[in-house]
């Protein structure tokens, strides 16, 4: 997964990137794994730039998955940090670019909360419930989104 | 095109803070 282009220009573009490796240096993974809980490989973990964890990715898997993952966890943080039309953005992308990865149908529910917030308009979330009704309407995220239809 | 992992965790938190910009902590068993 770490090969593919579109990883690297992602991770290059939004983060510092470390490794702790369980073979190369076992001190340091037992150091760091205690320090945010981490204990099993793959496990990556984004930091905030004060070294608190705002999402993790556990476990193998595909490209498309896994970059979708990281995308989530960027969105995210801008959300819980109240850029709520960065993480608009940043939602959308998963689910433009990535439409068929795991993380789309929630990358598309938290876009529609985040254009809510960012207008307070609740048509944002009615029409992310519409959206629903073409798109990933057998997830979890499209039944936490019908209460806004 | 590669992502050049550092390993020096605690001084890439001191920088990540520097610079304002989110780190990517990867804890890894992939052959290196």
């Amino acid at each position: 997964m770490w090969p593919d282009e579109r990883v690297v220009r992602f991770v290059n573009e939004n983060f510092i990137p470390a490794r702790v490796h369980v073979k190369e240096d076992p001190e340091a993974f037992k150091k760091y794994g205690e320090k945010y809980n981490a204990h099993w490989t793959p496990t990556v973990l984004e930091l905030d730039p004060n070294g608190e964890e705002f999402y993790r990715a556990e476990g193998f898997l595909p490209v498309e998955d896994f970059l979708a993952q990281l995308m989530l966890g960027r969105a995210h943080m801008d959300f819980k940090k109240g850029k709520w039309d960065e993480a608009d953005k940043r939602f959308r992308e998963i689910c433009e670019k990535l439409p068929n990865a795991d993380a789309a149908p929630e990358a598309l529910y938290w876009a529609g909360v985040s254009r809510y917030k960012a207008k307070n308009d609740s048509s944002a979330l009615k029409e992310t419930a519409r959206a629903f009704k073409t798109r990933y309407a057998d997830s979890s995220w499209a039944k936490k989104a019908s209460i806004w239809s | 095109m590669a992502i050049n992992f550092r390993h020096d965790v605690d001084n890439v938190l001191v920088e990540a803070k520097k610079q304002n910009k989110p780190v990517l902590l990867d804890f890894s068993a992939a052959p290196m």
